[in-house]
């Protein structure tokens, strides 16, 4: 029983980062029905940003802690903002292929001058916030793990209510809705892509961070592989739904926590994977998406 | 003009142009160096490897030349980096061989890597000398050499290690399944720690890119075990073990020589006491040749050396030696001449290759104490 709670738990500590990354992707397509490739790479600058500002506060204090964590979201958002406005922008009405393609090559960007400025070598991320364990019988909780499923928990629900009970959150869904019929009712396009744009990546960052404090093993590219899963974990809640791609990324990093503490380790994104074919088999638009006929 | 003709016009006037550029072959003076080929992980997850490599190919390079070179020519050394990666050491060692026409390819510090470079020396009969552990590397063929000890002797060590020093009943192992290295090392020390009356109770396995382990040291952990073997490279143990002691998981935990780099003590710091691996070198040997090395390391480089330079300075040493029995940079006879290397004096210890291409050495057993690995016991082959 013990051991069932504390994969349980390692799941939703996994599954809380994924989700926040999730959310980033899910946000952009609602806006712009485009997947934003790039979402990894801005994870991974948010690490970096997390790796340098650490050395300028005092190590283990929540108060630097939170100093390093809002400074990389800070510094994400006006990356996130400078990818749109000089890669993506000039593409606004071109075919969305074009603008994925773009992705991908501002992706690959990201990633490999990473590798040249950073160098491909593994940093060892410092211990920005105070850790402890707490045992509860045989179940063990590290200051870590609350850390992340509180800090995702805080961001989603401020998340909800930017977007539901602010006038940009308004101006964000009319965009969604029908573009043309938003500028036609005064609303700046091009700045709530932008703050789009921003915010998302100020949630990759955060999971960027999240994700370094829990694997304090940091490398350009380490934001492929939880960037690919964030990506599943959007389309499995949903793509386009906020707290569909909380859920999605829960569940993903759930099942493979518990994929890889069975025998089957090496099979666990093969199975996570497999899992969502049959999702989607059965709920194309995803757990909590809506069917939408696309109109011709 | 025909596309077609242009096309085959242009070929020939490349080709004329790379006649006029590649020199006929010189007979060897005194000033044209021997050209030694090596390739490394420079930059990338293995870094440190690959710098250290470099390190002790350098300051064996520099001893030799210092000496009068070898066939009265010096010593010079082309070094390619592959990243880390797999898929760049092939292409690399190709490069060195085909452009640079070196006599001989030294690397690499993974088995993984030095199996992908292996196939091309065999079939361009270049002689490459390896540190990788794992025995397939000396099969490819009887081209491929090395200095390191091989997989089945250093798992066999832990094993013993683990039942007669530890005492160790129940063990879990946790293997790198995306490693040549690693799954060969777990396998040997399970077949002999069975044998030794060792139950293995869990196997667990991971793949290289990965960053979380807690589900299967969570699972090893139920399983209830003495102590756990992870035959995995330093990146991901030092992550391992971090989470291991986080989960609550008390007992020892071994390892190979994947483990050797002052990296995982960054990682993972004092979460690394119970931990023993089994390394090619130790810094407290008291080997004369040893000291010696010791000593001249320090001076060149203002620091101890690790494991991995040693073996490379002993790379350069066997090649040299060979060189000179064989008397030219011929590499039928350099080749022939490597494989009768007796009783050579490395800084590692004494080298003898045997029908396998193999060295006979002893491995060094370290412990963690104080903030850094010393030496437990020796056990000789």
């Amino acid at each position: 029983m013990s051991e069932f709670l504390q994969q349980l738990l390692n799941g939703v500590s996994l599954g809380a980062i994924y989700a926040l990354i999730a959310l980033g992707y899910t946000m952009v397509y609602g806006v712009l029905r485009f997947i934003n490739f790039a979402h990894s790479g801005v994870f991974m600058v948010g690490a970096f940003a997390g790796y340098y500002l650490g050395k300028l506060v005092p190590e283990g204090t929540i108060a630097g802690g939170l100093v390093v964590l809002l400074g990389a979201m800070v510094a994400c958002a006006a990356l996130g903002m400078t990818i749109e406005r000089l890669a993506y922008r000039p593409l606004r009405g071109a075919p969305t292929l074009n603008v994925l393609i773009t992705a991908i090559g501002v992706s690959l960007f990201l990633e490999y001058t990473g590798q040249l400025v950073f160098g491909a070598t593994p940093r060892t991320f410092p211990q920005i916030f105070p850790t402890a364990h707490f045992h509860l019988g045989g179940l063990v909780i590290s200051s870590n793990q609350l850390m992340v499923i509180g800090v995702s928990f805080v961001l989603m629900v401020l998340l909800q209510l930017i977007v539901f009970r602010t006038r940009i959150g308004t101006a964000m869904r009319a965009v969604a809705l029908n573009p043309n019929a938003a500028r036609l009712v005064g609303v700046n396009n091009d700045a709530v892509i932008s703050f789009t744009f921003g915010l998302g990546s100020a949630l990759a960052a955060a999971g960027g961070i999240l994700y370094a404090i829990n694997y304090p093993s940091i490398d350009p590219l380490m934001g492929v592989m939880p960037g690919l899963k964030a990506f599943v974990a959007a389309i499995l809640g949903g793509i386009g739904n906020i707290p569909g791609a909380a859920l999605g990324g829960l569940l993903l990093g759930t099942v493979e926590t518990f994929v890889a503490g069975s025998q089957f380790s090496t099979y666990k994104d093969a199975i996570a994977f497999g899992i969502l074919i049959v999702i989607l088999l059965f709920r194309p638009a995803g757990l909590l998406g809506k069917f939408v006929v696309e109109k011709v | 003009m025909s596309l077609r003709s242009s096309f085959f016009g242009l070929c020939a006037a490349l080709l004329a142009v790379g006649t006029v550029l590649v020199p006929p072959a010189r007979a060897a003076d005194s000033r044209t160096p021997v050209r030694i080929g090596a390739y490394a992980s420079l930059t990338g997850s293995e870094a440190t490897w690959g710098q250290s490599y470099e390190r002790g190919v350098r300051l064996a390079i520099e001893d030799v030349n210092a000496a009068g070179g070898v066939l009265g020519r010096p010593l010079e050394l082309v070094i390619e980096d592959n990243r880390s990666k797999s898929g760049d050491s092939s292409t690399v060692v190709r490069k060195l061989i085909v452009r640079d026409k070196v006599v001989a390819v030294l690397g690499e510090v993974s088995s993984g890597r030095s199996l992908e470079a292996a196939p091309i020396c065999q079939q361009m009969r270049v002689p490459m000398i390896s540190n990788g552990s794992n025995p397939k590397v000396t099969e490819v063929g009887d081209y491929i050499f090395r200095v390191a000890y091989i997989d089945p002797f250093q798992g066999a060590v832990m094993a013993r290690f683990a039942r007669e020093h530890l005492k160790v009943g129940r063990i879990a192992v946790l293997t790198d399944a995306t490693n040549a290295y690693a799954v060969g090392l777990g396998r040997f020390f399970k077949e002999r720690f069975i044998a030794d009356g060792g139950v293995v109770a869990l196997e667990q396995r991971y793949s290289s890119s990965e960053r979380d382990f807690k589900a299967q040291l969570t699972a090893i952990r139920a399983a209830g075990v003495d102590a756990l073997f992870v035959p995995g490279y330093y990146t991901e143990v030092g992550l391992i073990v971090s989470q291991a002691r986080e989960l609550g998981f008390t007992g020892p935990v071994l390892g190979g020589d994947g483990w050797a780099s002052p990296q995982l003590i960054e990682l993972a710091g004092n979460n690394l006491k119970d931990t023993y691996y089994c390394d090619n070198f130790s810094v407290e040997s008291e080997e004369p040749e040893t000291r010696r090395f010791i000593a001249r390391f320090r001076a060149r480089y203002q620091e101890d050396p690790d494991s991995i330079a040693p073996l490379a300075y002993d790379a350069v040493g066997l090649l040299a030696d060979a060189l000179r029995r064989a008397g030219t940079t011929d590499r039928v006879k350099l080749r022939s001449a490597l494989a009768a290397t007796s009783g050579l004096a490395g800084v590692s210890g004494t080298i003898t290759i045997d029908a396998q291409r193999n060295p006979q050495k002893p491995a060094y057993i370290v412990g963690f104490k104080d903030g850094r690995y010393r030496l437990v016991t020796t056990i000789a082959p």
